[in-house]
């Protein structure tokens, strides 16, 4: 067996910090725009729509009671969501674990290396998954992190709804996937 | 503007550690819901027990108010099963997913389009929605220490404590 290899921070340690982050978000935008900024990034992802679809059906958002009622702007939680891309690229770049990758490892040893069947598995998944976090009411940023942190019974239920379908799926899913030994 | 900055370095920020942490990975967040490795949830959890501390105290000095999502035991439930299951088959969750990208895992873009699409329909049966499962148990803003009427740094400090011990045993498990 190989030694378990240096990679990354400790995360407990970056985790930590994450912490550190969130109380300095509320902070700071309390302070500079009277509005405390509590981490989540589903949001992000209904306003994103909004726009795709004044784009291609115009008047079709103004009528819409959900988007009407989530603002379709871009707000604070946009920048958020993209400052993360680009933290992730500085922070991969720059310690050489920025990889170019077509298809996930655990995917690949489950379904294969073709392109199309991960990008149904993707697509799927993520409509699945964003209709459920918007029906939650956030993602596990938004419930999971800034909800626990404050104690809210919202957060707490949908965690246990987040992992607990994730873990029968997954299990479901790549059951004939990671470390069996066919 | 300053919002906007504000949104931006804090993202950078964040993104940053997710990515030291390995957190954004396909494999650590199957990983976990495999039970194979717990990487995320130790991110998670200790991020969580940080900020128990630091907003309960920031707030109960008045110097920053809560925010609560409020609770509606239906939709919170529902919802938070879908999310799951499309969680464990895309592997990302929404802030992730863009980190992911930002790192070079590019098929996360698949998952990304995804969420766009369903956000949209989403909002194509809210109405529906509002008239059903938004309704199934709704309590408002409540918290853990409002419920139950016990001081929040009771809980704090017990939810610390419980954190701690799967720390202890994610360890003694190597998960």
């Amino acid at each position: 067996m190989n030694e378990k290899k240096v990679d990354g921070w400790n995360p407990y340690l970056s985790g930590a910090l994450a912490g550190v982050l969130a109380i300095a978000s509320v902070v700071v935008s309390t302070k500079l725009i009277d509005s405390p900024k509590y981490l989540g990034a589903s949001t992000t992802f209904v306003r994103t729509a909004g726009y795709l679809q004044k784009l291609v059906v115009p008047g079709y958002v103004d009528n819409n009671a959900y988007m009407e009622k989530t603002n379709v702007k871009v707000d604070w939680q946009m920048l958020f969501v993209i400052g993360i891309l680009l933290g992730a690229l500085v922070a991969s770049k720059t310690d050489g674990s920025f990889k170019n990758e077509a298809i996930p490892p655990i995917w690949k040893e489950r379904f294969g290396d073709k392109v199309s069947v991960r990008a149904v598995g993707g697509l799927l998944g993520g409509v699945i998954a964003m209709f459920g976090a918007r029906l939650a009411g956030g993602c596990p940023s938004g419930h999971g992190l800034s909800g626990l942190m404050q104690m809210s019974v919202s957060g707490y239920l949908a965690m246990a709804g987040f992992f607990g379908a994730g873990v029968i799926v997954a299990h479901l899913v790549y059951r004939n996937g990671q470390g069996g030994a066919q | 503007m300053s919002e906007l900055i504000l949104g931006l370095i804090t993202g950078f920020i964040f993104g940053f550690l997710l990515q030291k942490g390995r957190v954004l990975r396909f494999e650590k967040q199957v990983g976990a819901m495999l039970l194979k490795d717990m990487t995320i949830l130790k991110f998670m959890l200790s991020a969580i027990i940080v900020g128990m501390f630091g907003i309960g105290l920031l707030t109960d000095l008045g110097i920053i108010s809560f925010k609560v999502k409020g609770t509606v035991i239906g939709a919170n439930i529902i919802g938070g099963l879908l999310f799951g299951a499309g969680w464990a088959v895309m592997g990302y969750c929404p802030g992730t997913s863009l980190g992911a990208l930002g790192e070079g895992r590019w098929h996360a873009v698949w998952a990304i389009i995804g969420m766009i699409v369903g956000a949209m329909v989403y909002a194509a049966v809210y109405p529906l929605m509002k008239q059903t499962v938004l309704t199934w148990g709704d309590f408002g803003k409540i918290t853990l220490d409002s419920v139950t009427g016990i001081n929040h740094w009771g809980f704090i400090i017990l939810l610390s404590a419980v954190f701690f011990m799967l720390f202890r045993w994610f360890e003694k498990k190597h998960l």
